[in-house]
């Protein structure tokens, strides 16, 4: 019993980080058809901007209640910044390509933000516990939990939401269907295919940078972070199906309960656990679990 | 032997008692940067035999790795130090690997298959770094290895290993050569333009991308081991994504024409390597990155096009066929 709820109340914790941190993945997907392995750099941006900015602030003294503004500021600035560079300034050259060789160019971009980062930061670790122990823990059967990692888990939630109500009952979100479903109809129709793409691509990196920043304050901020998250992104996002917010939830839901039964159970199985059920899961749906059927091109 | 020896092989030929000589002349440092790379050099081989198919594989570490490991496991658990039973050993565990593997791989294209291949090699690297008897993440040393019996030591045995080395490696290259020349090499190029078009000529893709995939399993497993001896130490790090993902920029590089190019790529980006982090250590991958950037982007086909291009200027313009609209 015990188990059961720690099993339960960690898995939960670890999907919302997952989905937090895999969401902006699936979003590029969906709507550019690029895999961005840059997004495990977009994380760590936001993850030492956030760590660092708290460090910086609860230096003064002054009380650690606004370093909850903190990091959703320093993920917004972080992601938008890192966004906008890169989509302008490389991926808007590169559109049309072929869809691997988008992951080479991702992945060039992601080492690159690699030193950037290591450029600014350092090689150090940065820890920014503070805003974690805040509003201390609550217990549940006797096991003490942060209501931070409650925190997060609405945060995922409401970002998940956001994400569904934007996308559905907006204009803005219906447009953006229509791009996704024809990008050469929808711009001779009169939409601004670029502008979704800049607008699509920096949503993306800056909901990257908020599953980094918030992560932050219960992690060791330290290099390669960054290479660590994009395959447990790839596997979330593969489970779900890749392009699908749903599917990426459900994907967050099963890799987190995946870690954390293996966490409590057998903890050696902790690090594979989570590519075998991916692996299982594609021998059965090669293409994710609400993946759209593709027609193959003559 | 049927078939001649066509330039690329007279040419590898030529380059190794040269590359043996190497040993002899040049400084011992060099030397080992230089025997180190012959093992990688295979696995980007085997990545750039797979991209000939258009199949990026981010996982190739793996075979890496398990050549590794299985030359290690058996020197560690068995005792075996000879040397060509511990290569063996890395052949077979990648044959048995990869033959396997192969069958749910062979699905699938694309981004698909980079991604599968990566999440296969993260498997190994999880499980790698779980097991205690294998040292975790700290991995654990071979010994020096001995040859039919015999047990050279100090210079003796360097520069027998390195001989080894160097005759293997260029073994392997030819092969691999005359396999891009075979039929399913050809094959592999079909699949790559247009694969539902050569199921209608009557092959089977998927038995054409599963033997090219165990091919390349099994020279990555050839450069595993031929990596791990000169060190003498085997670690999970070798089947992490991002040791994968150098054999990759290795092959974008130095191009997918010739197979002589990946060799030339690896040896390069080693020697720049050496000077790069010894001078500003932070910005290698920076380095690394924008290399790739701008070789997609200004060569597409790799340093290697710049080779071939004085000859048939015409050729490149009708490879690059304008992408069907979506």
């Amino acid at each position: 019993m015990l188990t059961a709820t720690a099993i339960a109340v960690d898995g939960l914790g670890f999907a919302a980080w997952l989905f937090l941190s895999s969401v902006g993945l699936t979003l590029i997907y969906g709507v550019m058809r690029i895999l961005n392995i840059a997004h495990g750099g977009f994380y760590a941006l936001g993850a030492y901007s956030s760590a660092w900015a708290i460090g910086l602030y609860t230096a003064t003294g002054s009380t650690v209640a606004l370093t909850f503004l903190l990091i959703p500021l320093a993920a917004l600035i972080a992601g938008a910044i890192a966004g906008l560079i890169v989509e302008r300034g490389v991926l808007r050259f590169m559109y049309g390509r072929d869809e691997v060789l988008m992951v080479l160019v991702t992945y060039a971009i992601f080492l690159i933000l690699e030193d950037v980062t290591k450029l600014i930061w350092g090689t150090q670790s940065y820890v920014a516990w503070q805003p974690a122990f805040y509003f201390g823990t609550v217990e549940i059967l006797d096991i003490p939990y942060t209501v931070y990692k409650f925190i997060i888990i609405g945060t995922a939630m409401a970002v998940g939401l956001a994400l569904f109500l934007v996308l559905n009952k907006t204009r803005v979100g219906k447009l953006l269907l229509v791009v996704i479903e024809d990008r050469e109809i929808s711009g001779a129709l009169g939409i601004n295919v670029t502008l979704f793409f800049t607008v699509t691509f920096v949503v993306g990196a800056i909901l990257g940078a908020l599953g980094g920043a918030i992560t932050a304050p219960e992690i060791s901020v330290s290099p390669g972070i960054g290479a660590e998250i994009i395959v447990l992104s790839f596997a979330v996002i593969v489970i779900g199906g890749m392009g699908s917010i749903g599917g990426a939830m459900i994907g967050a839901l099963i890799v987190g309960f995946a870690r954390a039964a293996s966490v409590h159970l057998y903890p050696p199985a902790e690090l594979f656990s989570i590519y075998l059920v991916m692996a299982a899961v594609l021998a059965v749906k090669p293409y994710g679990l609400f993946a759209l059927a593709e027609s193959r091109k003559i | 032997m049927t078939k001649h020896l066509d330039r690329t092989e007279i040419g590898l030929l030529i380059a190794l008692p040269f590359l043996i000589l190497v040993a002899f002349v040049l400084p011992k440092w060099i030397v080992n940067y230089v025997h180190v790379s012959m093992g990688t050099v295979l696995v980007a081989l085997g990545v750039m035999i797979q991209m000939r198919a258009g199949l990026v594989s981010f996982g190739q570490g793996l075979y890496f790795c398990v050549g590794g490991y299985a030359a290690g496991m058996m020197a560690k658990f068995l005792g075996i130090t000879d040397f060509f039973v511990l290569l063996a050993s890395g052949i077979i565990a990648a044959l048995i690997l990869s033959g396997l593997l192969g069958f749910l791989l062979r699905r699938y294209r694309e981004i698909f298959y980079a991604m599968l291949t990566l999440a296969v090699s993260m498997i190994l690297f999880g499980l790698l770094s779980s097991i205690e008897e294998l040292g975790s993440t700290d991995g654990f040393n071979l010994p020096t290895p001995s040859y039919l019996g015999w047990n050279p030591e100090g210079e003796t045995s360097r520069l027998t290993l390195y001989t080894l080395t160097c005759v293997i490696a260029v073994g392997c290259a030819i092969a691999l050569n005359r396999f891009l020349k075979s039929p399913i090499g050809y094959v592999n190029e079909a699949i790559r333009e247009n694969e539902l078009r050569v199921e209608y000529l009557g092959t089977s893709a998927h038995q054409a991308v599963h033997l090219t995939y165990v091919l390349a399993a099994v020279v990555s497993a050839i450069g595993g081991v031929l990596w791990a001896l000169p060190l003498g130490h085997v670690d999970p790090e070798m089947t992490n994504w991002t040791t994968s993902g150098q054999f990759v920029f290795v092959s974008i590089l130095s191009g997918t024409g010739n197979i002589a190019a990946p060799m030339i790529g690896t040896f390069i980006l080693e020697i720049v390597r050496v000077y790069a982090v010894e001078f500003s250590p932070n910005t290698w991958q920076m380095i690394l990155g924008t290399v790739m950037l701008l070789t997609i982007i200004f060569l597409p086909k790799g340093l290697w096009s710049l080779l071939t291009k004085k000859k048939k200027p015409k050729k490149s313009a009708g490879a690059k066929a304008p992408a069907a609209g979506e």
